[in-house]
């Protein structure tokens, strides 16, 4: 589904590199999970598969299904099937949250050359999965993320990735923020697009949620590099021994 | 004589080249008026109130061409019940109006209001005269001088729906000087609508005078056409507990001038000036300019303009806001934005207060900026292309403005009509 390989990026502006080559392969219906400190590029990884200005790709590939990602606009990717739960979703005044879902929807469909989706079928279908969130009506009328608790905006992003159904998501730090019933019903809607063969890069710094979605394989990135890959018993060790050992052992 | 005649200033030549319609009631009011701008001269480059904006295409005898292509009209308030006045490149057209007459006022036209006892013998030019202090507006004199026709109305009650003066353009050179005066009894309300392209060169003048808790509503779309100049004045002058509310949205023109000069002189009232103009070009120049004067107590005055500006065009925003000695407890509000979507445009604002009474809560506030980067990120990984993403978020930025319009549904058709507007100049 997804297939990074050496992949190195450096700031635009800055003589600074941030990925120093990155290697991921995301099978379809599989959870990985990232997780690493502080600053090791976790979500410069996103963000540069999402396609954010201000970086440069200075080696490598990153494909999906197939198709490298690296050349598409941003707007390109999504409708290829990508999608990002940002760590901070960004508040945009004025434009209705509603508005806003609906037009992102129909700009894709379009791209892919689908039919739009009428505003009747729209509304219901937003309503149905917006109750299955707990995001009540109101929040549907405001202004994107304008005002929204942090488990709030994250709330408002598994909706997004709900309603334009994904073929590759990517959650960085969805959980921070979230509480312990707003996980669970996060977690029930990864497991429900995973089961249709949908593909899932999890950046976590948390054991919790992966309680709730169990990742396939567990990642480690540090300073720009995934040093260690296992599986789920991976992550368990990070929630006990933080990531000392981990590091003194790649050293 | 030939010699002399090659030597004529810019004003001499102007008024040389129009005809002051003769008798009747407003003859009075026309010689003050030509007296006045005789006196003062049209606004020339050097003049301080047309720093940012070059007069020179307003004050020339004939009127830059306008071709017809750069007409974009789409069809305004159509959807709204209206009594419909319609003006052809500035000249009325009796088979496309509706008969003049609904209840609760009494309408009529400039060109056909010979009664000597007319209502309109104390308004005509008259607060077009207030306003010319403590800054001259001579094509605002020039108009009441030298207008030909224009709509009046005196408001006796609450009429039933608006009034809709629609302009059409089928002439690439016409010059078109149109006045309108609107007087409301107190308590009675009444809501003018204006819209459409109007001629290569328009000059307008709109008198309120809004009695004690009488409401006027104006809301007006400039049309999109592009090579249009105009230059607009409105004067008003507020009551008791009155209110004048009035929005403009202006999507090009070669060259716009918005004067709008309000005086608050009874307790309690309320006046609101919005804009929301969406500038696209080099050939693109548009200028409000606000006079709000408080003169009486607990007023509120508020003003909020916002401009799009793309592709090398320029906005300009001057807003007074001027309380005099003795207008405590004043509510005055100002604010003028602008988003300048590539590095060509530019936008010039010179807001100002001038404050003589000590209990005053007033604030003013510019800004430019470009999109946000950010929130266009947001959009495009959504899937959402940059054109109408960024389309969005102008839309979002100009909500703003017509927030200021009360009515829902024409608040609404005000919002359809700047997205199609930028819909088709995306496609
Ligand atoms: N636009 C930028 N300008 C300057 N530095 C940047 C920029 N983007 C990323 N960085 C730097 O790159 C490094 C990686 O940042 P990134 O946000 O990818 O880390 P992360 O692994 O997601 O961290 P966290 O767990 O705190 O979210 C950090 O040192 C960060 O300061
Ligand atoms: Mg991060």
């Amino acid at each position: 589904m997804l297939s990074i390989k050496g992949l190195k990026v450096k700031l635009k502006d800055e003589d600074k590199q941030i990925l120093k080559g990155v290697d991921l392969e995301i099978e379809a219906g599989k959870v990985h999970a990232i997780m690493g400190p502080n600053g090791s590029g976790k979500s410069t990884l996103s963000y540069v598969l999402s396609g954010k200005d201000g970086y440069e790709v200075t080696g490598g590939t990153a494909a999906l299904e197939g198709i490298d990602l690296l050349d598409m606009d941003p707007e390109e990717r999504a409708a290829a099937g990508l999608f990002l739960a940002f760590q901070y979703p960004v508040e945009i005044p004025g434009v209705g949250n509603m508005t806003f879902l609906r037009t992102a929807v129909n700009a894709q469909r379009k791209a892919r050359g689908e039919e739009e989706m009428s505003a009747a079928d729209f509304l219901k279908e937003v309503r149905a999965r917006a109750k299955d969130l707990k995001i009540d009506a109101e929040m549907l009328k405001r202004p994107v993320n304008v005002g929204f608790s942090g488990g709030e905006k994250k709330r408002n992003e598994i909706l997004q990735m709900a309603m334009l159904e994904p073929k590759m998501c990517i959650l960085d730090e969805t959980d921070s923020g979230l509480d312990v019933d707003a996980m669970k019903l996060v977690a029930d809607g990864v497991n429900a697009l995973r089961t249709q063969g949908r593909g899932f890069l999890v950046i976590t710094h948390y054991q919790r949620l992966l309680d709730h979605i169990k990742p396939d394989v567990v990642h480690i990135m540090s300073d720009g590099r995934i040093i260690k890959t296992g599986g789920p018993e991976l992550a368990l060790e990070v929630e006990n021994n933080g990531y000392t050992d981990i590091l003194a052992e790649v050293a | 004589m030939a010699e002399a005649a090659t030597k004529q200033t810019p004003t001499q030549a102007m008024i040389g080249s129009l005809e002051m319609p003769q008798g009747g009631w407003t003859e009075a009011a026309r010689k003050d008026a030509l007296s006045r701008v005789q006196a003062v001269g049209l606004p020339q480059r050097r003049d301080e109130y047309w720093k940012y904006t070059r007069p020179d295409t307003l004050v020339q005898p004939t009127p830059e061409a306008a071709s017809l292509r750069s007409i974009e009209e789409a069809a305004l308030f159509d959807s709204t019940d209206r009594l419909r006045i319609v003006f052809v490149d500035g000249v009325f057209d009796a088979d496309a109006s509706d008969e003049l007459a609904l209840e609760g006022i009494r309408i009529e036209r400039l060109a056909e209001a010979t009664s000597d006892l007319h209502w309109a013998r104390d308004l005509y030019g008259t607060l077009e005269t207030r306003g010319q202090t403590p800054v001259a507006r001579p094509l605002a004199a020039l108009n009441t001088a030298f207008a030909r026709d224009g709509v009046l109305i005196h408001v006796t009650g609450t009429p039933s729906k608006p009034v809709n003066i629609i302009y059409r353009r089928t002439s690439e050179t016409a010059d078109a000087m149109l006045h309108h005066v609107v007087k409301l009894d107190a308590g009675t309300e009444l809501t003018v609508l204006e819209n459409g392209p109007v001629a290569a060169r328009f000059n307008a003048v709109l008198e309120v005078e809004v009695a004690d808790t009488a409401t006027f509503h104006h809301v007006r779309a400039q049309g999109r056409d592009h090579e249009q100049r105009a230059a607009t004045h409105i004067f008003t002058r507020l009551g008791t507990e009155s209110t004048f509310k009035s929005f403009t949205l202006t999507a090009n023109g070669a060259m716009t001038r918005n004067d709008c000069v309000i005086e608050l002189t009874g307790d309690d009232a309320t006046a609101h000036v919005a804009g929301a103009c969406v500038g696209d070009g080099p050939d693109f120049h548009h200028d409000d300019t606000v006079f709000i004067t408080h003169d009486a107590v607990n007023c509120e005055s508020r003003q909020v303009f916002k401009k799009v500006l793309r592709n090398g065009a320029t906005g300009v925003f001057q807003g007074k806001i001027l309380v005099k000695a003795g207008a405590q407890k004043t509510d005055g509000y100002q604010i003028s934005q602008s988003l300048l979507l590539d590095e060509d445009s530019q936008f010039l604002a010179k807001p100002e207060l001038e404050i003589y009474a000590d209990d005053v809560a007033c604030s003013h506030g510019s800004t430019s900026g470009a999109i946000d980067e950010d929130a266009l990120f947001y959009l495009r990984s959504r899937g959402v292309p940059e054109g109408p993403a960024t389309d969005l978020l102008t839309l979002a930025f100009l909500a703003e403005a017509v927030a200021e319009v009360e009515n829902e549904d024409l608040r609404e058709e005000i919002t359809g009509q700047m997205a199609a507007w930028l819909e088709r100049h995306a496609a």
